[in-house]
């Protein structure tokens, strides 16, 4: 005899509601969905393709170049150079292209939606509290279960992927853009007022300068947040360095596991380094 | 014609603030409304009426309710009952009801602001913190440029106008706040504690150039201050306000020697009498020295040993000291005291400081009489008087 009672051991059917809602999108949106999803397609193929046309020792020169321009440092400059040159070597060149547009875009999407939600929730409370278990389960949620309805709305491909992606990578800019503006001291918002700056003027010239930092520092984490779903878009048809890795395992291939994840590593390096906040002792003004 | 008037505003924090006035109204107590509805009354009933280019000070202690009052008068406060009144182009404006336009309005072109902490833009540099206020308003490049350039000439910062806030020292980042404040052009400045976090000494010194500022720029100022020093120095018009109301209104004078109540008298109590007082404050009037001769001379001191005689229009005609003739000679910042000969008086107008009186009777232990505009003898400041300023009995 078991003292739980008949109706807490009768399944609540959450699992099949989902099925039911996806089913529905996929019977009846399949068209809008698949129209969608080949735009975007076509998109990120050209500037792939686009990439792909430069020589890679220009681009190789010209990141070397970007990173000496946006810190000064000639040991990261050789160290961005060496890393590239590697992945070059290893003949990962192309998939790395692809890898680096599908993080491009992503992030373009996370931040684009992010940062106006961000803001939004910051000056509505209600907006944050109905977010903030959303944006949890975004994250908590492990990021296979999400790959079934997305693949079934959007077919295989880059597209899934990318949609994968910044489901797990937007909370990163909303959030950090919340945190930004929230704390934006309330002398400096008083002063705004007190001189007349209307809602916008509030938002442009005290509220978005004073969370600036923040924000980049959402942005960087959104970055290293898509990059490191590459793996988990290439099971779903997302070309670039997740590809080769997958491979690997299939066929159980030391080697280009290996090879490929090490291009992976590099990439991630290149990307924090880049995206570093300037060191404020160095650049600052004081001294 | 008062160009900000408080009327019987009441200003309530909470969750709903028209509970707390019903209660008001019945007669509850502050502590009573909050434990009942969580409602928190900062201000209540208060009235007051800022004339133009007065320096109006608030007074009173921590949570009195005075940043509460003066937030009202921009609108960064919403007023929960009463009548705010700003004059503005020969126009009453009620900031407690206007619409955003208006408030706008008043914001950019009639009242601006010093805050306590500064609250500079620290992205910005000084030159655009001291232009803020304009550039929100779409004051073009080169106008703007011009304004600010010549407000921080004002307040002596050209040299500092690239740097960044941080790089500068407390007193030196409140006077770009009061240049931000002054860019504008608005008549009208409210100033909550400019000087509460800066050092006594510096603190002294921007009092000194708000005092300097003021004589040339005659803007009507809403001053709040925890400090009677402060506000003696600084304001007009002193409102002291005590757990949300005000208790009392009146001139410095008034203030320090005619308190309300208990609560007025502690302030005054704690003031540094040698920085506020003068000889119209100090000193004995005419009418209460003793009478010798008759009717006609006057004492100038208990023992009697100065005799002044009065001409019919109450001037000082002719003094003696033991039979000999005596002189007066009338105060000045440089005279020398020790050089002087020793048949002669110091002589006192109504604003001679304390701080004066009192060395001169240090120096020569003599009675001080003081004489007004047109040279009439109008009261006597001896060791006496001195004495009970001191001891705020004056
Ligand atoms: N925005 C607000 N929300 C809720 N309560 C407030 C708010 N602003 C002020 N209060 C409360 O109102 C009361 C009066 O505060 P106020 O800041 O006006 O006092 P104050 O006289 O300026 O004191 P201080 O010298 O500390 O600045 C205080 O009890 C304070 O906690
Ligand atoms: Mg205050």
């Amino acid at each position: 005899m078991s003292l739980t009672p008949e109706f807490l051991t009768e399944k609540i059917p959450i699992g099949k509601w989902v099925k039911i809602f996806v089913e529905y999108l996929t019977d009846n949106f399949d068209e809008q969905f698949r129209f969608f999803s080949n735009i975007l397609e076509w998109i990120i193929h050209n500037t792939i393709y686009l990439l792909g046309l430069i020589d890679p020792i220009v681009l190789i020169l010209f990141l070397c170049g970007l990173s000496y321009f946006l810190h000064r440092n000639w040991k990261m400059v050789i160290g961005v150079g060496l890393g590239l040159i590697l992945i070059l070597n290893l003949g990962y060149w192309e998939q790395t292209i692809e890898t680096v547009a599908l993080v491009l875009f992503s992030t373009v999407v996370s931040v684009v939606i992010g940062i106006p939600l961000g803001i939004m929730a910051a000056h509505r409370r209600w907006l944050f509290t109905l977010m903030r278990p959303i944006l949890d389960l975004m994250q908590t949620i492990p990021t296979f279960v999400y790959l079934i309805p997305t693949l079934m709305l959007f077919g295989l491909g880059m597209v899934p992927g990318l949609i994968s992606t910044v489901i797990f990578a937007i909370p990163a800019p909303i959030r950090l853009t919340y945190l930004g503006i929230t704390s934006v001291p309330k002398q400096l918002v008083d002063a705004g007022k007190a001189f007349g700056a209307s809602k916008m003027q509030l938002l442009w010239k005290v509220e978005l300068p004073h969370a600036l930092p923040t924000i980049m520092a959402g942005l960087t984490q959104c970055i290293m947040l898509s990059l490191s779903m590459v793996v988990i878009a290439a099971l779903v048809g997302a070309d670039g360095l997740g590809k080769p890795v997958i491979r690997a395992l299939n066929s159980v291939n030391i080697a280009q596991g290996f090879e490929a994840g090490l291009a992976i590593v590099i990439v991630a390096i290149v990307l924090d380094r880049l995206l570093k906040q300037p060191d404020v002792r160095k650049t600052g003004t004081g001294g | 014609m008062a160009v900000v008037r408080f009327n019987e505003v009441d200003v309530i924090f909470g969750p709903n603030p028209s509970d707390a006035t019903e209660m008001l109204d019945s007669g509850a107590g502050r502590d009573e409304i909050f434990n009942k509805t969580q409602n928190l009354v900062a201000v209540h009933n208060a009235s007051l009426q800022v004339e133009e280019g007065q320096i109006c000070v608030l007074m009173g202690l921590s949570g009195s309710g005075k940043s509460s009052l003066l937030r009202c008068a921009n609108g960064l406060n919403k007023v929960t009952r009463g009548q705010v009144i700003v004059r503005h182009d020969d126009e009453d404006i009620d900031v407690a009801s206007c619409d955003w336009q208006t408030l706008h309005q008043l914001r950019t072109e009639r009242i601006s602001m010093v805050f306590q902490q500064f609250a500079l833009m620290p992205w910005r540099t000084v030159r655009d913190n001291v232009g803020f206020g304009l550039e929100l308003d779409g004051v073009p490049k080169e106008k703007l440029g011009r304004i600010v350039d010549e407000k921080l000439a004002l307040v002596r910062l050209s040299e500092w106008a690239h740097k960044y806030p941080k790089e500068l020292s407390g007193g030196m980042q409140q006077r770009v706040g009061l240049a931000r404040a002054l860019a504008t052009d608005a008549g009208i400045l409210l100033m909550d504690e400019p000087f509460s976090a800066l050092d006594p000494l510096i603190r002294e010194h921007l009092q000194d150039e708000l005092i300097q500022l003021q004589d040339e720029l005659k803007k009507t100022i809403i001053f709040v201050s925890h400090d009677l020093d402060e506000a003696l120095k600084l304001g007009s018009l002193i409102a002291i306000m005590d757990a949300g109301k005000i208790v009392q209104v009146g001139t410095p004078e008034e203030i320090v020697s005619d308190p309300a109540n208990d609560y007025v008298r502690r302030f005054v109590a704690s003031m540094n009498p040698l920085k506020v007082l003068n000889c119209a404050s100090l000193m004995r009037p005419v009418s209460q020295l003793q009478t010798v001769n008759g009717n006609t001379d006057r004492a100038l001191d208990m023992d009697k040993k100065f005799i002044c005689s009065l001409d019919d229009k109450g001037r000082p005609d002719k003094i003696t000291h033991a039979g000999t003739d005596v002189s007066l000679i009338p105060f000045e910042d440089d005279l020398d005291l020790e050089s002087l000969p020793h048949n002669v008086l110091v002589s006192a107008d109504l604003e001679t400081p304390m701080r004066a009186a009192v060395e001169i009777n240090y120096v020569f232990g003599l009675p001080m009489p003081v004489i007004d505009k047109i040279g009439r003898l109008i009261g006597v400041v001896g060791t006496e008087e001195i004495f009970s300023g001191i001891l705020g009995d004056a």
